[in-house]
């Protein structure tokens, strides 16, 4: 318990390290270069504690759970030796935690309305919601076979740094023949995808994944994963743009 | 008071995130692994941390940093602001003059890069596996600076027109380079820093600052070249964190005068 209580306090004050670059940005810009008193300071220090204490606890949680149970759970799939359900456990975590993610459900219904201004679909509400679900599902699908590839990867031993620089390179051969209005879209969705909850937990499970496996080293064979999930989305967001201008 | 909703809000929401993945793990666990999870209560007590941390974390980011941030995007990118800036009109501005916009972008995406968790957790988790050759601190300094670079040049290609594949084509030609010459531990780690930047606390700013731009200046269309600044954030921490790693490298070859002698075990805890 006490021991808790010194990690904790440890990680809020490293929180507030992590903070402060941020606070001093804005108020140096409010202050010399729009020279706007801070209004509302009560709110903002109220604001600012709720801050630190949620980075604080989230750090805290992520070392008691979402680094073990990424770990483990390689740990006991590389043991169980079935190559079937270390890619299905891979697809399914892409997968899931990609079409539920808030980000994502916010820039396809933007997506949608670049879409139906620039004609590419027609304007209705009905086509727009089903273009929106479209671009999800085809984004989460990415992300799953992102982490289906990256995991296939590790077992195989093959080389990250030719698939990814290739990867681009068809990234920017579709760019050329992509409808306009979904390049920077696309773009921006390989960003997107890699949420808070699911960096940790994919990142323990590749390093996890090269530690249980003979031959392998966890530095330079369990990193890549999130390199897939944010390439992955970029391509098959522009071929969604292809075969919805097509059709 | 308004805050303590607020945040039970926030807090629900995360845990409807949240759930589902911790169900899904905990089911593998049990039906194709077999056997209860291993170390359950520390568990379930660690993702109730991650579900009200994020709750709490995203509740005072909405309350500071997000309003002011989309207002500051806002004012940096005021037809009046940059007159006044400038001392001309509208139609004689040039892309030098937008020069706090660049300034505003090269910072806020550095510091909010430095607070986005999803950072610090790969950053300790390679602090870990490199057995602390690379530093938790170093390493987000070097996706901090590439982000602050990143967003910083797409608001230039914002305010100047130019395609945007022109500038990812060759920045990953530069991504090409490096790859062949760049110590080998540092480069799937380098990948995986692209994707890692731009999370909670970046996107949201560097999204309303690219849509801002695209609304204020003349010719810019808000839906096709708002989006795009998050790549640029994605992209640039690739080319700086190889750059760490070359950097440390080289100053390891510099101390030692026989680089053929190094044993890799030792490289690999003092080259980074």
């Amino acid at each position: 318990m006490k021991a808790s209580l010194i990690a904790l306090a440890r990680d809020a004050i490293s929180s507030l390290r992590d903070l402060l670059p941020v606070v001093l940005v804005i108020t140096v810009f409010q202050m010399f270069v729009f020279h706007t008193p801070a209004s509302g300071l009560m709110s903002l220090a109220a604001g600012g504690f709720l801050v630190v204490a949620g980075l604080t606890f989230f750090i805290f949680g992520l070392r008691l759970a979402l680094f073990p149970i990424g770990e483990g759970l390689a740990h006991a799939l590389a043991k169980k030796g079935s190559v079937f359900w270390l890619v299905l456990f891979a697809f399914a975590l892409g997968f899931g935690t990609t079409i539920a993610e808030p980000a994502l459900i916010a820039v396809a219904a933007e997506a949608a309305e670049v879409a139906a201004g620039a004609d590419a679909i027609v304007w209705s509400a009905e086509s727009q919601n089903s273009y929106a679900l479209g671009l999800r599902m085809t984004v989460a699908l990415a992300v799953g076979v992102a982490l289906v590839v990256g995991v296939v990867r590790i077992l195989a031993n093959w080389s990250l740094p030719i698939m990814i620089i290739s990867g681009y390179f068809l990234v920017i051969l579709l760019t050329t023949i992509a409808p306009k209005d979904i390049i920077g879209i696309a773009y921006d969705l390989g960003g997107v995808t890699t949420s808070t909850v699911t960096v940790p937990l994919v990142t323990a499970l590749g390093v996890g994944l090269a530690s249980s496996l003979k031959g392998r080293n966890p530095m330079t064979d369990g990193f890549g994963l999130i390199a897939f999930a944010s390439l992955t989305p970029i391509l098959f967001v522009l071929v969604y743009g292809i075969i919805v201008q097509w059709s | 008071m308004e805050l303590i909703v607020s945040s039970i809000g926030f807090i629900a929401n995360s845990a409807v995130d949240v759930l589902p993945i911790a169900i899904f793990l905990f089911a593998f666990q049990r039906l194709v692994i077999g056997g209860p999870m291993p170390n359950r209560k520390q568990i379930l007590v660690g993702f109730l941390f991650v579900v009200i941390g994020l709750g709490l974390f995203l509740a005072g980011l909405e309350q500071t940093l997000f309003p002011l941030g989309r207002l500051m995007a806002k004012q940096l990118t005021d037809p009046e602001f940059l007159q006044a800036v400038a001392g001309q009109g509208a139609s004689a501005l040039v892309w030098q003059d937008y020069y706090w916009v660049y300034l505003f972008a090269l910072a806020i995406a550095f510091s909010t890069t430095l607070a986005e968790p999803a950072l610090i957790a790969v950053s300790m988790k390679a602090n870990m596996v490199s057995g602390g050759a690379i530093g938790v601190w170093g390493l987000r300094v070097a996706v901090a600076i590439g982000a602050g670079v990143g967003v910083s040049l797409g608001c230039f290609r914002i305010i100047t027109g130019l395609p945007l594949h022109y500038f990812i084509g060759a920045a990953y030609l530069v991504v090409i380079v490096q790859t062949a010459i760049a110590p080998k531990m540092i480069v799937p780690l380098a990948y995986d820093s692209g994707g890692v930047t731009t999370s909670t606390v970046t996107v949201p700013i560097v999204t309303a600052l690219g849509l801002g731009l695209a609304e204020a200046i003349p010719g810019r269309s808000p839906l096709l070249d708002g989006f795009g600044l998050v790549a640029f954030a994605a992209l640039f921490p690739i080319i700086s964190v190889l750059a760490y790693g070359q950097f440390a490298a080289f100053k390891n070859r510099v101390s030692k005068s026989d680089p053929d002698e190094r044993d890799p075990e030792q490289e690999n805890n003092h080259a980074l």
